[in-house]
């Protein structure tokens, strides 16, 4: 099985930027690691001590990512040791800043997750497969802009390689 | 009239474009539509001190030395200004740093809020296209600009190129029919949208505002509605420009100003119509923007800290509301209020007018031209379990640099009559 294998931290809807890093840390330094420690702390104390060690997926309703344009928010994601994020819709800028910075996110049927459940996510070939419930969940591939970017690993990466746009 | 396109199986309006499209268009040198991805020139790029120095690590990560046109980026130190902490007086030196290094301006700490420092020195004009690492960018909507927020990485893209990728938006046209009761603010009108269609009611589109109601508000108003387009997720909530759009420019800058117009049979993704008329003062409640009830649902709510100011709602006119309801009146005394003036030449123009006087003489705190409090980092930060109503633009838990606290939203009217008595009040009865 191909993909990226790691258990899902499931949330609710309107997760908003601030319980992603609150506005407090964002400015306190621009080391990622130290931020990490914070990551959804608003909303789940233990986000960053649970995901850490083995990995995980943010698994997440509608609406993931509202509010500011703190690319902290994915940064500190990524450096939480995030996978992933899955969610049944994404706020816009979130969804930009997570592909700039590559972190990889899936609009899917998020309702067919539980907490806990060890998924399998295939970004190549649109699937979710959800191990615990021996289910799939297939969900529609990248726009190709978007899937340039992310498979240059990230918007700086791409224009290190093109010397600016080449979409 | 619909014809096929290139793109099999497409069919779109040849007829009406949309403010949007037409900027995109002009902008991308192509014809652009709704759903369609563009490369397209920016006309002015921004930052702020909470992003500008990630824009400025993923330029160096790039491998880029200059900004495209140091004419057209701006930094604005406005955040956490002057500086609390020492990692953040840090931040704020890498920003100074870059723009000796690059020649790109950076507003400093005694210049004011961001949205309010980029069109007030005319460094956007009707027509244009810029971006900002903040999500408030969208306020310049209000003049005719399509302008959006943007993370740092997509700022470093657009300062070191002077482009950036687009979706061209879907736009969704909401008009204000009849006319504003006398206490009631551009303010309601948006936190009344909130409410009907929720914070991600116009996620991935445009918003154009219309109707008499729109004409009727000054640009200052206009600005409030704008600014907060991005609570109900939309990318850009723009206006056309008219004479007060055109005369508002005056003597700033040197560009020329090219408004757009939407066609008359331009194509929205859906349309709606409010009558303003019956749109009473509106406050949005912990800790949401759109858990929205009208003030008689609220009234009476104890508040320790009332706050005016903030790129929604800190400019000349909210300053002169707050001042003419506070004349010969006083802050209650178990209230704090603080009073952030969106800019320099706000804070300038209201001492000139008196508001800063009277607005000092009945007990505010007036802060550094800023984000003041908004955004929990200095100038204020509630005490637990208190409430505070704040003119800004999100309520979120923890937003003011206390979980433990509780945001309401309002008008400055509304801001005003409650610090005045203590708890959230009406704003009506004081414009009689
Ligand atoms: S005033 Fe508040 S909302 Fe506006 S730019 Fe500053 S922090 Fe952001």
């Amino acid at each position: 099985m191909t993909g990226l294998k790691a258990k899902a931290f499931k949330y609710g809807d309107d997760i908003n930027t601030d319980y992603i890093i609150s506005g407090k840390y964002k400015f306190k330094s621009a080391d990622m690691e130290a931020m990490a420690v914070h990551a959804m702390e608003d909303l789940d104390p233990d986000y960053h001590d649970k995901v850490k060690p083995n990995g995980g997926f943010l698994v997440a309703g509608k609406n993931f990512g509202m509010g500011s344009s703190r690319e902290q928010a994915p940064l500190v994601l990524i450096h939480s040791n995030t996978k992933a994020v899955l969610a049944k819709s994404f706020a816009r800028i979130f969804y930009r800043n997570a592909i700039n910075t590559g972190l990889p996110v899936v609009e899917c049927d998020t309702d067919l997750i539980d907490d806990g459940d060890e998924l399998v996510v295939d970004l190549e070939a649109g699937v979710v497969r959800n191990v615990t419930q021996g289910s799939e969940i297939p969900f529609p591939p990248l726009p190709p802009v978007m899937a340039q970017l992310l498979a240059d690993g990230g918007l700086v990466e791409h224009f290190k390689k093109h010397g600016g746009f080449n979409l | 009239m619909l014809q096929q396109t290139d793109r099999p199986g497409r069919l779109i309006a040849i007829s009406g474009k949309t403010i949007a499209e037409k900027i995109f268009s002009a902008h991308s040198g192509t014809d652009a539509r709704a759903g369609d991805i563009v490369v397209a020139d920016v006309d002015f790029v921004m930052g702020q001190d909470g992003t500008s120095p990630l824009a400025i690590r993923a330029l160096d990560n790039m491998g880029v030395a200059e900004v495209f046109d140091p004419q057209k980026v701006a930094l604005v130190i406005d955040h956490s200004s002057p500086s609390p902490i020492e990692g953040v007086s840090a931040l704020h030196t890498i920003m100074r740093d870059f723009g000796k290094r690059t020649g790109a301006k950076v507003y400093d700490i005694a210049e004011g809020v961001c949205h309010q420092v980029v069109p007030e020195h005319g460094h956007v004009v009707p027509g244009d296209l810029m971006v900002g690492c903040d999500s408030h960018t969208c306020t310049y909507g209000a003049l005719n600009v399509f302008s959006t927020g943007v993370g740092s990485t997509d700022g470093a893209a657009a300062m070191a190129s002077g482009k950036l990728w687009f979706k061209v938006p879907d736009t969704m046209k909401v008009t204000y029919e009849g006319s504003l009761q006398p206490g009631v603010f551009s303010k309601d009108l948006i936190l009344y949208l909130a409410g009907q269609i929720g914070v991600d009611g116009a996620t991935y589109e445009a918003i154009e505002f219309h109707g008499p109601v729109i004409d009727e508000l000054s640009v200052d108003a206009r600005m409030t509605i704008s600014n907060m387009a991005i609570e109900v997720g939309a990318k850009a909530g723009l206006m056309k420009a008219d004479d007060k759009t055109l005369a508002w420019f005056e003597g700033r800058g040197t560009r020329t100003p090219a408004p757009v117009d939407p066609d008359a049979d331009a194509v929205y993704a859906s349309e709606r119509v409010i009558d303003a008329s019956a749109v009473g003062p509106q406050v949005a409640k912990p800790h949401a923007v759109d858990n929205v009830s009208p003030i008689e649902e609220v009234e009476g709510t104890p508040i320790a800290q009332g706050v005016l100011g903030t790129c929604t709602n800190g400019r000349l006119e909210d300053l002169g509301i707050a001042a003419r309801m506070l004349e010969g009146r006083r802050v209650h005394p178990d209230v704090r209020f603080i009073v952030a003036p969106a800019s320099k030449q706000t804070y300038l123009d209201a001492m000139a007018a008196g508001y800063i006087q009277t607005l000092v003489e009945a007990g505010a705190a007036v802060v550094t031209p800023g984000c003041g409090p908004c955004v929990g980092t200095h100038n204020g930060v509630p005490s637990d379990g208190e409430n505070v109503i704040s003119t800004a633009n999100r309520n979120f838990k923890g937003r003011m640099g206390n979980s433990n606290a509780f945001i309401y939203l309002g008008s400055p009217a509304t801001v005003v009559a409650s610090v005045i008595e203590g708890r959230i009040t009406d704003p009506r009865k004081y414009f009689g």
